[in-house]
């Protein structure tokens, strides 16, 4: 038998691994106390890919809108319209013509510099005839585009549009270098404060601060950040307690906000968002085809119930696609309220006396599966059958409903503020069209007067409860849970996203 | 048979299952309430108070009601599959204890093959094609059955057909068949049986854990395991919808397997020698 060290040498070497023990014992109070400079930010669902001008998710422009992408304008904390990549823009008095001055010494993380010319291909990407842009008909007032020199750009259009400076600020309108336009969805390339670094798929996607970053007057705290996707709720409980996540901005489950009530590290902050939670119906497809079996089945619904039972109670009521946060807002919950006598009446008249039975494909979060379950006890009482199929979103759900509208009834939050005119789209998976809709949201683009807007936006609203095209229930508020510490994360959600270039920790 | 009460594993079995049945069986005809019934004023109220004896749910609905449903739902799933598995695994053993061979030896690898795969993993699969269901999880849960009931039967038959009294048949000139019939299924109904039993506390066990996943009856059907899935997130709140649900598994597969291992006690043949 070979000793290996003598006891005088562990002795030494036990002396050694004090003083040092010691000494990083003394250096770790001066470790901590130099601000923290990285956040790490919990999401419930992870993007499908990173480039917002391609991908109508809205998790894309949670991670990347004025993160990585920024736009023409901007959309600020209070959902005002501010400028970003234009410094400055004129509108011809008859609403046709905009003339933006663009920011110089802009650059995009690969060093190009940004000028007309990229907003112009930007601009004809999204508006050309095979764009894949989720918001398309943003841009297709646009009849042409001109670039007089390289800090100037200007816009012809075919017809007024009110609210184009709005839609420029939208993660679907993000300004794209023309040689990393095919890669954005993998490797997006922008001109905002963060630069991304790495996707980890199923995991979390990693940005690094951007050194270069054209706005001298904002100063970004943070050198790293990252964007974790955790599904399950209990999962993002505990990743809070343990401080594996800092923030979850929209937290997944209104059930456990109270439990983070009197904990001292993590802050509870309850803010608006622009969630409705509408239970879209397929208005091509018998029997919702019918109007009167769709305003039926909205007085077979007791709101109330489906907030409470659904979020506990969280959330507020709404009685069309909009929501109270909104310009013009009208609370229209009282135009088919709940009334199972009414409407077991209303749909013996449309020719279902003894009801009928229907599939709803209902995505796997929980908002969406514990309001189907409600609805369907709510449908039995009128006699009505729901079966519930549930609906992988995103993938399945957007081939299934969103692309192919192959489907009865489902229910999903429509996050997009402002979004009514979506029930003038066409196609989109309501399969709504009333020519009566179209003209009035025709007129709110063609108005330039904020108070004649206001109105129409009311009439539309109006025409909407009439026509049950999806019954609307209610507004999702955001559950923002994070580290008291941290500071800089929007309160509000005016439009979905999460914006970092305030955000920095505070002892 | 009066034997019984000197078994008391025999006896604490039976009395669960029994009781399990009852309750199942009652749930057809009567429950404290519609347990689809909603009442979001009363959500959440705790066991023994006005939500009754067991209390509500997220939806207000009787925990209770909810749990006799659910013994029903979960049972009958689980009865049929093991019907099912045990039928086709029993009939598939016995015949290929007749025949032997080549048969013997593709079959008994086949069962390999579908032991390899979980039932869990075989009802995603089943899933995909079919929709998740009912259905889906009867045959689930029926195809992993089937190996169980083949091997116990091959073995138990391949016994049977060793003894003298069957040479002696053969001898006579008996076919196959009739000799299948006639002396190797009565010798080995008890082994399966007990086999039934067990695997009927497993089946229960499955289904629940089907449920929990999304793959089991949809809603508003209550069932075992999607009471369980769904009151994950309310477990601080409410932790008598996580509690309540996991004890009626947990009594439903302990009183089956004691069941079958009295029974094996009393009708295996060598205990009851000895």
């Amino acid at each position: 038998m070979q000793t290996i060290f003598s006891w005088s040498q562990v002795s030494r070497r036990g002396v050694m691994a004090l003083a040092l023990g010691a000494g990083v014992a003394f250096a770790a109070p001066y470790a901590q106390a130099a601000p923290k400079t990285a956040a790490t930010i919990g999401m419930t669902v992870e993007p499908g890919g990173l480039d917002p001008t391609i991908g109508a998710q809205v998790m894309i422009g949670q991670v990347t809108w004025q993160n990585v992408f920024e736009g023409l304008t901007t959309i600020d904390k209070a959902g005002k319209v501010q400028p970003q990549l234009a410094e400055s823009w004129d509108v011809s008095p008859d609403g046709k013509t905009y003339t933006f001055k663009l920011r110089q010494g802009v650059k995009f993380h690969n060093g190009v510099a940004f000028d007309s010319s990229v907003a112009k291909f930007t601009l004809d990407r999204a508006r050309g005839a095979d764009s894949v842009n989720p918001q398309k008909r943003y841009f297709t007032s646009i009849d042409t585009i001109e670039t007089p020199d390289a800090a100037t750009l200007v816009l012809k259009l075919k017809q007024p549009t009110g609210s184009l400076l709005y839609w420029f600020g939208w993660p679907a309108a993000v300004m794209v270098e023309p040689s990393t336009a095919a890669d954005n969805k993998t490797n997006p390339v922008g001109t905002g404060p963060f630069v991304f670094s790495n996707w980890a798929k199923g995991t979390k996607v990693d940005l690094k601060k951007n050194a270069d970053y054209w706005n001298k007057d904002i100063s970004v705290k943070l050198e790293t950040a990252s964007f974790r996707f955790i599904n399950d709720p209990q999962a993002q409980s505990a990743a809070l307690t343990a401080g594996d996540v800092d923030a979850f901005p929209e937290f997944g489950a209104p059930e456990l906000v109270a439990s983070f009530e009197g904990n001292d590290k993590l802050a509870t902050v309850i803010g608006n968002t622009e969630l409705k939670v509408v239970a879209g119906m397929n208005n091509s497809r018998k029997p919702f085809s019918d109007k009167k079996v769709r305003q039926a089945l909205m007085m077979a619904v007791d709101r109330a119930m489906v907030v409470e039972g659904a979020w506990s109670g969280l959330g507020t009521p709404i009685g069309s696609h909009y929501t109270p946060n909104d310009r013009g807002y009208k609370d229209l919950t009282g135009v088919y309220p709940y009334d199972v006598e009414k409407a077991k009446a209303l749909l013996a008249e449309a020719g279902y006396p003894n009801g009928f039975s229907f599939t709803m494909k209902a995505p796997q979060m929980a908002y969406a599966q514990r309001s189907s379950q409600i609805l369907q006890a709510l449908f039995a009482e009128i006699g009505v059958t729901m079966n519930i199929e549930t609906t992988e979103f995103p993938a399945k759900w957007v081939a299934d409903v969103l692309k192919a509208a192959d489907y009865d009834m489902t229910i999903v939050a429509h996050a997009e503020p402002m979004d009514i005119d979506i029930y003038a789209r066409d196609p989109y998976y309501f399969n709504y069209k009333n020519p009566e809709f179209n003209a009035v949201l025709a007129k709110v683009e063609a108005s330039t007067d904020a108070s004649e807007q206001d109105k129409l936006y009311g009439e539309a609203q109006t025409i909407l409860a009439n026509d049950v095209p999806a019954l609307f229930l209610f507004v999702m508020p955001k559950l923002g849970i994070w580290d008291k510490k941290l500071k800089g994360l929007w309160e509000n959600e005016p439009i979905p996203s999460n914006v970092l270039t305030e955000v920095h920790w505070e002892e | 048979m009066g034997g019984i009460f000197r078994r008391p594993v025999l006896l604490i079995g039976l009395v669960v299952t029994l009781a399990l049945v009852g309750v199942a069986l009652l749930s057809l005809v009567w429950t404290p309430s519609l347990p689809s019934k909603m009442n979001i004023v009363q959500r959440l109220k705790p066991p023994l108070g006005p939500g009754g004896l067991f209390g509500t749910d997220q939806f207000g609905r009787d925990v209770a009601s909810m749990l006799m449903v659910g013994a029903w739902n979960s049972l009958s799933t689980s009865f049929l599959a093991v019907a099912i598995g045990a039928t086709v695994g029993s009939a598939v053993g016995v015949i290929v204890a007749m025949r032997r061979g080549w048969l013997e030896l593709i079959v008994m690898r086949g069962c390999d093959i579908i032991f390899a795969v979980p039932p869990i993993l075989s009802a995603m699969m089943l899933g995909a094609f079919l929709g998740s269901g009912r259905f889906t999880a009867i045959i689930a849960i029926a195809v992993f059955m089937v190996p169980v009931f083949a091997r116990l039967t091959l073995a138990g038959a391949k016994q049977i057909w060793a003894r003298d009294y069957v040479t002696a048949a053969v001898g006579i000139g008996r076919s196959k068949a009739k000799i299948t019939l006639v002396h190797i299924l009565p010798n080995i109904s008890n082994q399966i049986i007990v086999q039934v039993t067990i695997q009927l506390g497993l089946a229960i066990l499955t289904e629940a854990g089907l449920s929990f996943l999304g793959l089991g009856m949809p809603p508003p059907a209550p069932t075992w395991g999607r009471m369980l899935a769904d009151s994950q997130t309310f477990f601080g709140q409410a932790p008598w919808l996580a509690i309540l649900p996991g004890m009626a598994i947990a009594v439903a597969v302990l009183g089956l397997n004691m069941l079958g291992d009295g029974l094996r006690d009393m009708l295996d043949p060598k205990t009851k020698a000895g």
